[in-house]
Protein backbone atom coordinates (compact mmCIF):
# COMPACT_ATOMS: atom_id res chain seq x y z
CA UNK A 1 0.00 0.00 0.00
CA UNK A 2 1.11 3.37 -0.82
CA UNK A 3 1.86 5.89 2.07
CA UNK A 4 0.97 9.74 1.60
CA UNK A 5 4.30 10.34 1.22
CA UNK A 6 4.88 7.60 -1.64
CA UNK A 7 1.85 9.31 -3.47
CA UNK A 8 3.80 12.39 -3.18
CA UNK A 9 7.13 11.83 -4.35
CA UNK A 10 5.64 9.21 -7.30
CA UNK A 11 3.65 12.53 -8.66
CA UNK A 12 6.43 14.39 -8.23
CA UNK A 13 9.43 12.67 -10.11
CA UNK A 14 6.49 12.07 -12.53
CA UNK A 15 6.58 15.90 -13.28
CA UNK A 16 9.35 17.75 -14.56
CA UNK A 17 12.65 16.31 -13.56
CA UNK A 18 15.07 18.68 -12.20
CA UNK A 19 18.55 19.04 -14.42
CA UNK A 20 20.64 20.10 -11.61
CA UNK A 21 23.83 18.21 -10.14
CA UNK A 22 21.10 17.09 -7.10
CA UNK A 23 17.72 16.47 -8.55
CA UNK A 24 17.01 14.35 -5.68
CA UNK A 25 17.65 17.61 -3.34
CA UNK A 26 15.44 19.29 -5.43
CA UNK A 27 12.19 17.00 -5.37
CA UNK A 28 13.12 16.99 -1.61
CA UNK A 29 12.98 20.59 -1.10
CA UNK A 30 9.63 20.55 -3.35
CA UNK A 31 8.07 18.41 -0.76
CA UNK A 32 9.12 19.53 2.86
CA UNK A 33 11.71 16.74 3.11
CA UNK A 34 15.23 15.38 2.63
CA UNK A 35 17.04 13.71 -0.01
CA UNK A 36 17.68 10.90 2.13
CA UNK A 37 14.21 10.02 2.71
CA UNK A 38 13.70 10.53 -0.97
CA UNK A 39 16.33 8.45 -2.35
CA UNK A 40 15.38 5.49 -0.05
CA UNK A 41 11.76 5.66 -0.44
CA UNK A 42 12.22 5.51 -4.54
CA UNK A 43 14.53 2.95 -3.77
CA UNK A 44 11.97 1.00 -1.98
CA UNK A 45 9.04 1.72 -4.87
CA UNK A 46 11.43 0.91 -7.50
CA UNK A 47 11.97 -2.71 -5.43
CA UNK A 48 8.37 -2.87 -5.01
CA UNK A 49 7.14 -2.37 -8.70
CA UNK A 50 5.83 0.85 -8.17
CA UNK A 51 8.54 2.52 -10.64
CA UNK A 52 9.39 1.16 -13.31
CA UNK A 53 12.54 4.01 -14.48
CA UNK A 54 13.35 7.27 -14.16
CA UNK A 55 14.09 8.18 -17.39
CA UNK A 56 15.26 10.65 -20.24
CA UNK A 57 12.60 10.40 -23.17
CA UNK A 58 13.22 11.57 -26.57
CA UNK A 59 11.94 12.65 -29.46
CA UNK A 60 12.27 9.66 -31.92
CA UNK A 61 11.74 11.62 -35.35
CA UNK A 62 14.49 13.98 -34.16
CA UNK A 63 17.16 11.08 -33.30
CA UNK A 64 16.16 10.00 -36.89
CA UNK A 65 13.79 7.18 -35.96
CA UNK A 66 10.16 6.11 -37.49
CA UNK A 67 7.99 4.23 -35.38
CA UNK A 68 4.91 2.02 -36.31
CA UNK A 69 2.21 0.39 -34.76
CA UNK A 70 1.70 -3.54 -35.84
CA UNK A 71 -1.48 -5.26 -35.06
CA UNK A 72 -1.57 -9.08 -35.36
CA UNK A 73 -3.93 -11.95 -35.40
CA UNK A 74 -2.46 -15.32 -33.84
CA UNK A 75 -3.55 -18.83 -32.51
CA UNK A 76 -3.96 -18.71 -28.94
CA UNK A 77 -1.64 -21.87 -28.31
CA UNK A 78 1.44 -19.64 -30.67
CA UNK A 79 0.75 -16.67 -28.92
CA UNK A 80 3.61 -16.97 -26.47
CA UNK A 81 5.89 -18.27 -28.75
CA UNK A 82 4.93 -14.91 -31.34
CA UNK A 83 5.52 -12.41 -28.70
CA UNK A 84 8.70 -13.67 -27.61
CA UNK A 85 9.57 -13.85 -30.99
CA UNK A 86 8.92 -10.12 -31.20
CA UNK A 87 10.40 -9.40 -27.99
CA UNK A 88 13.69 -10.24 -29.43
CA UNK A 89 13.30 -7.36 -32.23
CA UNK A 90 15.51 -4.03 -30.41
CA UNK A 91 13.46 -1.60 -31.61
CA UNK A 92 10.48 -3.35 -29.87
CA UNK A 93 9.38 -0.89 -27.06
CA UNK A 94 5.83 -2.29 -26.23
CA UNK A 95 4.41 -5.76 -26.45
CA UNK A 96 0.48 -6.17 -25.47
CA UNK A 97 -2.11 -8.96 -25.85
CA UNK A 98 -5.26 -7.80 -25.90
CA UNK A 99 -8.58 -8.85 -26.33
CA UNK A 100 -10.50 -8.31 -29.78
CA UNK A 101 -9.74 -9.55 -33.41
CA UNK A 102 -6.18 -8.83 -33.24
CA UNK A 103 -4.54 -10.35 -29.81
CA UNK A 104 -0.95 -8.81 -29.86
CA UNK A 105 0.03 -5.33 -30.67
CA UNK A 106 3.40 -3.85 -30.68
CA UNK A 107 4.84 -1.17 -31.32
CA UNK A 108 8.53 -0.90 -33.69
CA UNK A 109 10.95 2.07 -34.03
CA UNK A 110 13.48 1.53 -36.91
CA UNK A 111 16.10 3.76 -39.27
CA UNK A 112 14.39 3.18 -42.15
CA UNK A 113 11.24 1.87 -44.03
CA UNK A 114 13.34 -1.41 -45.36
CA UNK A 115 14.45 -1.87 -41.50
CA UNK A 116 10.52 -1.89 -41.08
CA UNK A 117 9.87 -4.24 -43.73
CA UNK A 118 12.93 -6.44 -43.21
CA UNK A 119 11.63 -7.29 -39.73
CA UNK A 120 7.40 -7.72 -40.83
CA UNK A 121 8.36 -10.30 -43.23
CA UNK A 122 10.28 -12.37 -41.00
CA UNK A 123 8.15 -11.77 -38.79
CA UNK A 124 5.25 -12.48 -41.34
CA UNK A 125 6.98 -15.91 -42.06
CA UNK A 126 6.80 -17.35 -38.19
CA UNK A 127 4.04 -19.91 -38.15
CA UNK A 128 0.65 -19.10 -35.50
CA UNK A 129 0.08 -15.56 -37.57
CA UNK A 130 -3.50 -15.50 -39.12
CA UNK A 131 -3.26 -11.80 -39.88
CA UNK A 132 -0.91 -9.06 -39.89
CA UNK A 133 -1.81 -5.23 -40.32
CA UNK A 134 0.90 -2.59 -40.09
CA UNK A 135 -0.03 1.18 -38.99
CA UNK A 136 2.49 3.42 -39.56
CA UNK A 137 2.40 6.75 -37.50
CA UNK A 138 1.14 10.31 -39.39
CA UNK A 139 1.19 12.37 -36.45
CA UNK A 140 1.79 12.18 -32.88
CA UNK A 141 -0.53 14.55 -31.11
CA UNK A 142 0.68 13.14 -27.48
CA UNK A 143 2.47 11.31 -25.67
CA UNK A 144 2.29 11.99 -21.97
CA UNK A 145 2.90 9.04 -19.75
CA UNK A 146 1.76 9.98 -16.21
CA UNK A 147 -0.35 8.72 -13.62
CA UNK A 148 -1.82 11.20 -10.58
CA UNK A 149 -2.09 9.16 -7.44
CA UNK B 1 20.67 15.21 -36.60
CA UNK B 2 22.11 16.25 -33.55
CA UNK B 3 26.12 15.84 -32.87
CA UNK B 4 28.53 12.95 -31.83
CA UNK B 5 28.76 14.62 -28.60
CA UNK B 6 25.07 14.58 -28.21
CA UNK B 7 24.86 11.04 -29.32
CA UNK B 8 27.06 9.81 -26.78
CA UNK B 9 24.72 11.67 -23.95
CA UNK B 10 21.91 9.86 -25.55
CA UNK B 11 23.64 6.64 -25.32
CA UNK B 12 24.59 6.93 -21.94
CA UNK B 13 20.96 7.15 -20.55
CA UNK B 14 19.64 4.19 -22.38
CA UNK B 15 19.62 2.62 -18.98
CA UNK B 16 17.74 5.61 -17.55
CA UNK B 17 19.08 8.07 -14.42
CA UNK B 18 19.80 6.15 -11.20
CA UNK B 19 18.62 6.96 -8.29
CA UNK B 20 21.94 8.00 -6.36
CA UNK B 21 22.86 12.12 -4.86
CA UNK B 22 24.56 12.68 -8.41
CA UNK B 23 23.13 10.53 -10.96
CA UNK B 24 24.02 12.83 -13.77
CA UNK B 25 27.87 12.80 -12.77
CA UNK B 26 28.25 9.49 -13.42
CA UNK B 27 26.22 9.42 -16.26
CA UNK B 28 28.40 12.27 -17.47
CA UNK B 29 31.66 10.11 -16.92
CA UNK B 30 30.14 7.34 -18.95
CA UNK B 31 29.50 9.95 -21.87
CA UNK B 32 33.15 11.10 -21.32
CA UNK B 33 32.49 14.73 -20.68
CA UNK B 34 31.81 16.63 -17.11
CA UNK B 35 28.73 17.03 -15.08
CA UNK B 36 28.39 20.45 -16.35
CA UNK B 37 28.85 19.54 -19.43
CA UNK B 38 26.49 16.93 -19.57
CA UNK B 39 23.71 18.98 -17.84
CA UNK B 40 24.02 22.03 -20.47
CA UNK B 41 23.94 19.99 -23.26
CA UNK B 42 20.81 18.53 -22.00
CA UNK B 43 19.11 21.45 -21.62
CA UNK B 44 19.52 22.20 -24.87
CA UNK B 45 18.29 19.13 -26.18
CA UNK B 46 15.31 19.91 -24.42
CA UNK B 47 14.77 23.52 -26.02
CA UNK B 48 15.36 21.89 -28.96
CA UNK B 49 12.39 19.63 -28.28
CA UNK B 50 15.02 16.51 -28.92
CA UNK B 51 14.59 15.59 -25.54
CA UNK B 52 10.45 15.58 -24.62
CA UNK B 53 10.92 14.80 -20.99
CA UNK B 54 12.84 13.54 -18.17
CA UNK B 55 10.97 12.00 -15.42
CA UNK B 56 9.81 8.74 -13.91
CA UNK B 57 7.64 5.97 -15.60
CA UNK B 58 5.23 4.05 -12.88
CA UNK B 59 3.97 0.33 -13.16
CA UNK B 60 0.96 1.69 -13.97
CA UNK B 61 -0.54 -1.58 -13.24
CA UNK B 62 0.74 -1.84 -9.53
CA UNK B 63 -0.11 1.87 -9.44
CA UNK B 64 -3.68 1.02 -9.42
CA UNK B 65 -4.20 1.56 -12.95
CA UNK B 66 -5.54 -1.81 -14.36
CA UNK B 67 -8.46 -0.74 -16.96
CA UNK B 68 -5.82 0.10 -19.87
CA UNK B 69 -7.15 0.22 -23.80
CA UNK B 70 -6.19 1.02 -27.13
CA UNK B 71 -9.16 2.58 -28.97
CA UNK B 72 -9.41 3.58 -32.40
CA UNK B 73 -11.60 5.63 -34.39
CA UNK B 74 -12.15 6.55 -38.16
CA UNK B 75 -12.12 10.32 -37.84
CA UNK B 76 -12.13 12.35 -41.30
CA UNK B 77 -8.82 13.77 -42.55
CA UNK B 78 -9.88 17.51 -41.96
CA UNK B 79 -10.70 17.26 -38.49
CA UNK B 80 -7.81 14.81 -37.23
CA UNK B 81 -5.80 18.14 -36.23
CA UNK B 82 -8.97 19.47 -33.93
CA UNK B 83 -9.75 15.95 -32.39
CA UNK B 84 -6.44 14.80 -31.93
CA UNK B 85 -5.64 18.88 -29.95
CA UNK B 86 -8.82 17.92 -27.72
CA UNK B 87 -8.22 14.18 -26.87
CA UNK B 88 -4.66 15.57 -26.17
CA UNK B 89 -5.85 17.76 -23.15
CA UNK B 90 -7.50 14.32 -21.53
CA UNK B 91 -5.66 13.55 -18.56
CA UNK B 92 -6.80 9.66 -19.39
CA UNK B 93 -4.51 9.52 -22.56
CA UNK B 94 -1.30 8.82 -22.83
CA UNK B 95 -0.54 8.46 -26.42
CA UNK B 96 -2.92 9.82 -29.37
CA UNK B 97 -1.72 9.28 -32.74
CA UNK B 98 -3.22 9.73 -36.15
CA UNK B 99 -1.97 6.31 -38.81
CA UNK B 100 -2.55 5.80 -42.21
CA UNK B 101 -5.35 3.51 -42.94
CA UNK B 102 -5.47 0.57 -45.16
CA UNK B 103 -8.39 -0.49 -47.30
CA UNK B 104 -9.32 -3.77 -44.92
CA UNK B 105 -8.69 -1.60 -41.58
CA UNK B 106 -10.25 1.63 -42.34
CA UNK B 107 -9.29 3.22 -38.40
CA UNK B 108 -6.96 6.14 -39.07
CA UNK B 109 -6.89 7.46 -35.43
CA UNK B 110 -5.70 5.85 -31.49
CA UNK B 111 -5.99 6.79 -28.56
CA UNK B 112 -3.89 4.58 -25.57
CA UNK B 113 -7.12 5.39 -21.96
CA UNK B 114 -5.82 4.07 -18.25
CA UNK B 115 -8.38 4.08 -15.51
CA UNK B 116 -8.85 2.31 -12.28
CA UNK B 117 -11.53 0.15 -13.99
CA UNK B 118 -13.01 -0.88 -17.04
CA UNK B 119 -16.40 0.98 -16.36
CA UNK B 120 -14.46 4.53 -15.84
CA UNK B 121 -12.75 3.58 -19.05
CA UNK B 122 -15.53 3.14 -20.80
CA UNK B 123 -17.23 6.22 -18.87
CA UNK B 124 -14.60 8.10 -20.21
CA UNK B 125 -14.23 6.32 -23.70
CA UNK B 126 -17.45 7.32 -23.92
CA UNK B 127 -17.92 10.99 -23.10
CA UNK B 128 -14.74 11.93 -25.40
CA UNK B 129 -16.54 10.28 -28.48
CA UNK B 130 -19.16 12.33 -27.39
CA UNK B 131 -17.67 15.45 -26.64
CA UNK B 132 -15.64 15.21 -29.98
CA UNK B 133 -18.30 13.79 -32.08
CA UNK B 134 -16.67 10.77 -33.31
CA UNK B 135 -18.14 7.51 -34.73
CA UNK B 136 -17.72 3.96 -33.90
CA UNK B 137 -15.09 2.94 -31.55
CA UNK B 138 -12.52 -0.25 -31.67
CA UNK B 139 -11.48 -1.32 -28.10
CA UNK B 140 -8.37 -3.40 -27.14
CA UNK B 141 -8.19 -3.78 -23.67
CA UNK B 142 -4.39 -5.38 -22.38
CA UNK B 143 -4.65 -8.33 -20.93
CA UNK B 144 -0.88 -9.04 -20.81
CA UNK B 145 1.99 -7.03 -20.87
CA UNK B 146 4.98 -9.06 -23.08
CA UNK B 147 7.29 -6.35 -23.36
CA UNK B 148 7.11 -2.34 -22.13
CA UNK B 149 10.49 -0.58 -22.08
CA UNK B 150 12.04 2.23 -23.55
CA UNK B 151 13.69 2.65 -26.61
CA UNK B 152 17.22 2.21 -26.69
CA UNK B 153 19.36 4.79 -28.78
CA UNK B 154 22.45 2.79 -29.92
CA UNK B 155 23.05 5.41 -32.34
CA UNK B 156 24.81 2.72 -34.32
CA UNK B 157 22.43 2.23 -36.87
CA UNK B 158 23.26 6.03 -38.19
Amino acid sequence: MLSALDKKILNAVQEEFPLDPRPFAVIAERLHTDEETILTRLETLKKDGFLRRIGAYFDSDALGYQGTLVALRVVPEKLPEVAEKINRFSGVTHNYEREGEYNLWFTLQTVSSDQTREILNELHAFPGIEDMIELPSAKKYKVRVQFRL
Amino acid sequence: MIEEKDWRIVCALADGIPITYRPYAALAKKAGMGEAEFLSRLEELKKQGVLRRVGAVLQHRQAGFSANALCAWIVPKERLDEVGTAISREEAVSHCYSRAPIPKWPYNFYVMLHARDRKTCEEIADRIARDCDLGERKTFYSVREWKKESMKYSGAEK
